[in-house]
Parts: C-alpha cells; structure tokens; sequence
C-alpha cells in the first residue's frame, strides 16, 4: 500500500526556505514510522500559510475558520469512536493559536485524544508578517518593531498550567520527526510547538538572526512535560435513552369541572417562594377536571431574589393564547409580587384580588381581599395556601380535586395539607 | 362541554417535544453552553440525547457540532441571540462543509443581552442574512405544541436531506409556557438517515447529480479520502480561488435549496370564501393570531390566517397566497414588522399593515383591533 503521506513532499505550496514545509515532512515521516497508513490520520487545518497544506495531503482533510481547527477538531477527537484507528492532527499557526487560545486550553483540559502543532514562525505571515501574541522580544516584525517589547505568550506553560497530557517545543529545521512520534503516540491530547522564521518577513526584519538565537534570547526554552492522564471519548458525555414522552406526564379527568368558560388567575410572588410549583399545581388540578390549561412564568435572571410571576389560564374551551391581561383573580403573596402586578391592579376593576395581609391595600376598583397567607403557611408555602383559598372561596374546581392534587403532589410529602385546609 | 374522551391530556413545555422529537428524527448529540431562555432544551438534553457535550462558549459549540457532523453524526444546539451572534462565522462554514445540523433559536428581548426572560421575534432579520453572500439557512419557525413535534422532526430531516445548518425559530414562550396538550396528536417520527456514497470510483466530495446534493462519506473512511472544507472549493473539495468550477459550487449551494424548496415547504392556510383580509403570522404570535381569528369569526367577520412555519429561503407561495387579500396583516412580536419588510421591502405598500409590540406578547385583541380598523 502506497503510504505517502504527500502528494510529492519535494512540491509543497510554501516560500523556499518555510519552515512549515519542514513540519510536513516531518510530519509524514513520524506517521510513516508509526505504521499508519493515509487514511488513518484526519488533519484539521484553518486559516494562515500553514493551512494551505490540504491540497499536498492524501489524508482526510478539514479546513476550517481562523483560530478554530482546534475546537472543530476537538468534535472529530470527542466523537470518534474508541476503536476507529484514526488520528487527529491539528497544523495551526501562532496567529490561529492566538484567535483560538481558549480552544487550546479547552482542547487540553478535556484531554481530546488529538495532536496539536502549532507552526510558530512568531508572526503573521499570510498578511504581511504582523506581530502575534507569539512575537518574542528582541524579534521585529515589519509592521510594528517595538511590539516585540512586550514578548511571547509561553504556550507550553500556558497548556501545562490546564493539565494537558503532553507538550513540547521543538525547533524547526532539520530531522524532528522522533519527537513528533513521541507526541502522537500520546493516547490523548498532545501539543508540539514548532519554532521557525518566517523567511519572507521574520529574515528580512531581523537580518542574520539564527532560530537559535531567538529561542535563547526569548526565554522560551526547548522544553517537554507530560501527565499521566485517562482520556476523553464521547463515551464519558453519553447521556440517557429513555423517551422524554412518559405515561407519568398524563393527567387523567377524574372530576367534572365546575366552571363553564375561561378563568384567568395571576399568582405574584417572590423568587423561592413556591410561586412557579402553585401555578402549576392548579394549572394540573384543573386538568384533573378535564379542564384545558397553560402555566406562564415571569421572573428576572436572578435565581433566588426578586419577584416570581406565574399567569394561569383554565378553560373548558382549547387555549391558544397563554397571556393573561386581565386576570379575573390576583394571588400576591409578597411585596415583589405586589410590585410586579401593581400596573394591573391598577388598571383593572373587576378582578378579584387576594393579598397577603402584610401588604398595603392598592388603590383599585377591584375587588381587594387581604388574607392571612404567609403568617399562617409560611413564606415558602404562601402561594400554595393562596391557590387552596381561591379553590374554596370561589369554587372554580372542586374541593375533592383540590385534595386529590394535592395528595399526588410532592409537597404533600413535606408539607401537611392540614397547612392549608386549616386555614381557609 | 369538555373533550377528554380518549385523549392523552398532558400538561407539558414546547422544550420536551422538541427534544424528543430531535432525537426521535435523528439527532445524536446535543452540543450546547447554556442561555436563558434555552436552558430548558439543554437540561432535557442531557436526559435523552445518545450524547452530550457541554461546550465552553458557543463558536466552540459549533465547532465541535462540525466536528460530530463531519462523523455522520446529526448535531443539535439550542440558544438565544448573544449566543447566536458568536456561532454565526461558524454556521456559515457548516453551510460550506455542507455539513448537516440544527440550531435552534430560542429569541428573546433584544438589543445585546437585553431581557433575557422576555420573549421576542426580533431575530428574523438576523436569520436571514446570516450568511455572507445572500445565501439562505432553511427556517423553520414553531407556532404551537403539535409543531415543536413536527418542525422540529423536519428541522432534522431537512438539516440530513439537504445536507446544511437549519435554524429552528422560536421564542421564549413557546419553549417555556406549559400547556394542556393531548399526546395522541404526536405522529410518528421516522429517523433520517444521510444518503451515503456507494461504490469503488473515485469519490470526490463535492461531486453532485441532479439532486445537486452531494454524497456524504464521513472523516472515518478508509477507502475514500474525504475533505470538509470551508474555503471556496472544487469538487474535490480543495481550496481554489475563482475558478468557474469553485465557482459553480458556490452557486449550488442556493440552487441546492431553491430546488428541493417545496420539499420543505410548511405553513397552514385557515381560509374561508370570499374574505378579503388575512392574518399572518408565526410563533407564539400564531397563537393569539388563532384566537383573534375564532373571535373575529363568532363575530361574523370573514378573515382568514396564514401561519408561516418555513420561514426561508422566503416561499413565494405567500406571496402568491396574500395577492388576493385587499388587507393584509402581518403580527409579530418585534420593533417594525420584520418579516414584513423582508417580505414586501423597506416601504410596504398600504394594505399591508403590521402588528407589533417589544417587551410583551401581541394580545388577540390587537390584532382584532387591526382588522376592524378601516385603514
């Protein structure tokens, strides 16, 4: 079988004297070395000189955006199945690895089983050899000669500090094909930096530099670490199979509804306070009736503080629309819930209000019915108290398919439903 | 008089059909970071999803589903506009791969991070020019339960037969509202599978037949060798500059849509003889839409209703369904009408008025309002 890796590794697209045609032939050659055939290796490319590489490559190719080879082969990486036989190589330059850094820490925390090399010839040389974040001092560019001032990201450090499993820098010229073995045989993730010079920028601007010259002078010294780490599959993120669809989702008529049309009821509460489970909860005890509903929820982004709306419709008719405007009944149950509904209290004149009797009376034309809630069920157990009042007051369901909900409920088993028939 | 008899009355969110429905359809992987309102779709996917990936951000999110895809294996996200904005790059370069996958687009009260708990239909404009170039994402939008089970199986469907990124579109209170809902309506929902190149001759990726879809071989392979590629390319799928075969495969990827339009073509006409006003609309506005039509109609008024439920490439079947209406109105849940504009351009001509709102869902009674009015 024909294992070439490269079309013909004498005719590769890159300015003479590249060190990135140095990273494919030594790339080749340490697959060569391992036995793998062309097709056993997927190399994901993207955007800069190196990427142009795909047309010369007899493997499988995906060349995608700037800066992200690495996050789109860390989806080959985490999906390939355990035993396919195929390796991930990622070719990215240092302006890639710039745009994509996450990528790489994200690539190495996950420990993807993939290869990383980063072709760092220390600039941009697809636009004019512009400074990278990979520029180290002493290194001039021909746009901006005092970046280099700053220096390189170490990126080798940077991969350590994440944990990944293997990283190295090399230097560019000559046979490195042993240490690029070392790094693919890493079971999983592994990165290997190349340094070159650019020879149509980083020679003209820094004339008679040597690579190892500019590997000493930066601090960024040659260097190899490796951990001992399990490896990542798509295995370790499988989920469960079961339908979503189950027989437990049904509510059953076991009652007749007691109402004819469509009530409106908005419950107002405060965030944890059982404002979302209440609504539900009569939403479901309609059901028990036969009664069509829907459960509308309106809360801020915060999780634990501020008001808790919910606007419950039940009707003997299909609902479509699951807004309420004008609701005929109103539960508030605390201030932020108060607030919340207070432009509706305002504008309507026929609800029927139930308010917590810690809160002010609102001025309104309805109906305001102040009611002890939270001192007699606690703040947490309020709205559901509320919702028991509605239920018994004003007879839109029936009281046997108020208990009948309840018992089924998962409150019932903290709570005793003596909490709320007591005291209403 | 109530109408339980032999029904499956489940009281139930959009989310959990849609997801079940996904999966159901094909989808084998739910790639996701999460986003109000979305997080729904992503907690029940880590229920019921063969796999699933909690990336770091959302250009990872899509990488990674590029990634699966260019396995065979059907990615599926969920998120809102912030999330969106970051995946776009990344949707254009699945579209180029023509690598197949849903994004499902959970809008909510913009601009920037906006309301993130209000809903809104501000991202139809968004949609529709995501792709540099004038090319189009296939769009299904979700007007009610029965469609968050049948959009999202032909959101999948579509997204393997086609071979592209489909956007599914919908809006915090379709995903999140629970409703009664009688589980007997669900259909059946076959599982697509990509059309596989067979043979020994040369594959080339790219290559196409009349159908102008390529044959899907995976990275995986180890008789063919396969390129993704998200550069204009050549049929083998090597990066080329304006040669006229690149360029012919860059045009097919419209030709590729324009084609199979009818194929996944999806809306619903509540029509009645002679009226001259129609109501269109989509969404969780298709819902007070419907009610505004059942008023108007035990009213005695004649109107009918076109929900739109593929929403691009833009069907000119509305075009030819709302030419014989003298009014036309269009209800949505966004600033100025923006599938209005997209519909009829930046001036649209007198007849055709808009219903709008931000910050609040458009009430029945608007819409009412609208068509009784005498402009």
């Amino acid at each position: 079988m024909d294992n070439r890796f490269l079309i013909d590794s004498k005719d590769l697209p890159f300015c003479k004297g590249c060190g990135h045609a140095g990273v494919a032939q030594n790339t080749e050659k340490a697959l060569q070395k391992m036995g793998y055939n062309p097709l056993d290796v997927i190399f994901v490319t993207d955007i800069g000189c190196h990427g142009i590489i795909d047309k010369s490559l007899r493997s499988h190719t995906v060349h995608g955006l700037h800066g992200r080879s690495v996050a789109l082969a860390g989806g080959i990486a985490a999906g390939l199945p355990k035993d396919s036989g195929k390796k991930v190589v990622v070719f990215i330059g240092d302006g890639g690895a710039t745009i994509g850094m996450q990528h790489l820490l994200v690539a190495a925390h996950h420990n993807f089983p993939m290869t990383v090399v980063i072709h760092n010839n220390m600039l941009y040389g697809m636009t004019g050899g512009q400074p990278s974040e990979f520029t180290p001092c002493g290194f001039n560019t021909p746009t901006a000669p005092n970046r280099s001032a700053i220096g390189a990201i170490d990126m080798v450090r940077l991969m350590e500090g994440v944990g990944a499993a293997y990283v190295s820098r090399i230097s560019g010229i000559g046979d490195f094909s042993d240490e690029l073995v070392e790094a693919f045989s890493q079971p999983g993730f592994s990165l290997v930096e190349v340094m070159e010079i650019c020879p149509s920028y980083g020679v003209k601007s820094n004339p008679g530099m040597k690579l190892k010259q500019v590997i000493e002078s930066s601090g960024l010294q040659l260097h190899k670490n490796k951990l001992e780490r399990s490896v990542n599959h798509n295995e370790t993120y499988s989920g469960f199979n079961n339908s979503l669809l189950t027989d437990k989702l049904v509510v059953e008529k076991e009652f007749d509804p007691v109402i004819k049309g469509t009530v409106r009821i908005l419950l107002g509460g405060s965030a944890g306070e059982g404002t979302q489970s209440a609504a539900e909860f009569l939403a479901r005890t309609a059901m028990l009736s036969g009664l069509y509903a829907t459960k509308k929820g309106h809360y801020p982004v915060t999780v634990g503080v501020g008001f808790s709306a919910a606007e419950v419709i039940i009707s003997d008719k299909p609902i479509y629309y699951s807004g309420s405007t004008k609701p005929d009944y109103m539960l508030i149950t605390s201030q932020d819930g108060l607030e919340y509904a207070m432009p509706r209290i305002k504008k309507s004149d026929t609800s029927v209000i139930l308010l917590d009797s810690s809160l002010e009376t609102p001025e309104t034309a309805s109906t305001v019915i102040s009611t002890d809630l939270r001192s007699k069920a606690g703040s947490r157990n309020a709205a559901m108290l509320s919702v028991f009042k509605l239920i018994k007051d004003y007879g839109i369901l029936s009281e046997a398919s108020l208990l009948t909900a309840f018992s089924r409920n998962k409150l019932s088993t903290k709570v005793p439903v003596e909490t709320f028939t007591a005291n209403i | 008089m109530t109408e339980t008899i032999n029904k499956q009355m489940a009281f139930i969110d959009g989310s959990r059909l849609i997801t079940e429905a996904c999966v159901r359809a094909g989808a084998e992987v739910f790639v996701g970071y999460p986003i109000t309102p979305a997080n729904l779709l992503y907690s029940y996917a880590n229920q019921r999803y063969p796999a699933m990936m909690a990336a770091p951000d959302e250009i990872t999110t899509l990488q990674w589903m590029t990634g699966y895809a260019s396995l065979g294996k059907l990615p599926v996200t969920a998120t809102s506009f912030p999330g969106y904005a970051l995946m776009i790059e990344s949707i254009n370069m699945a579209l180029m791969m023509e690598l197949p996958m849903v994004i499902i687009l959970v809008q909510r009260l913009g601009p920037a991070t906006g309301t993130a708990t209000n809903g809104a239909q501000g991202d139809l404009a968004v949609v529709h020019g995501s792709i540099s170039g004038g090319f189009q994402l296939p769009t299904f939008c979700i007007s009610n339960l029965q469609d968050c089970w049948e959009m999202s199986a032909k959101a999948v469907e579509t997204a393997i037969k086609l071979r592209t990124p489909v956007v599914l579109l919908t809006s915090k209170e379709m995903v999140m509202t629970q409703m009664s809902f009688d589980l007997t309506k669900l259909t059946e929902i076959k599982k697509s599978e990509l059309a596989v190149f067979e043979g020994d001759n040369l594959y080339k990726s790219y290559e196409t037949k009349e159908n102008l879809i390529p044959s899907f071989l995976p990275v995986t392979q180890n008789q063919h060798q396969v390129r993704f590629t998200a550069s204009t390319h050549n049929k083998e799928g090597i990066l080329q500059n304006t040669t006229p075969e690149a360029l012919d495969n860059t045009r097919r990827l419209k030709a590729k849509l324009d084609l199979h339009l009818d194929e996944f073509l999806f809306y619903e006409l509540d029509e009645t003889e002679s009226a001259e006003t129609i109501i269109l609309s989509f969404d969780i506005t298709a819902q007070a839409s419907r009610e505004a039509l059942h008023k108007l109609r035990d009213a005695g008024e004649k109107v009918d209703l076109l929900v739109a439920k593929t929403l691009f490439p833009m069907p000119d079947k509305y075009h030819q369904i709302l030419a014989s209406y003298k009014k036309v109105i269009i209800a949505e849940e966004n600033l100025d009408g923006q599938y209005r504009h997209l519909l009829y351009g930046s001036k649209p001509p007198s007849h055709i008025k808009g219903v709008n709102a931000i910050g609040r869902m458009i009430q029945p009674e608007e819409i009412i309002k609208e068509v009784n009015s005498n402009g």
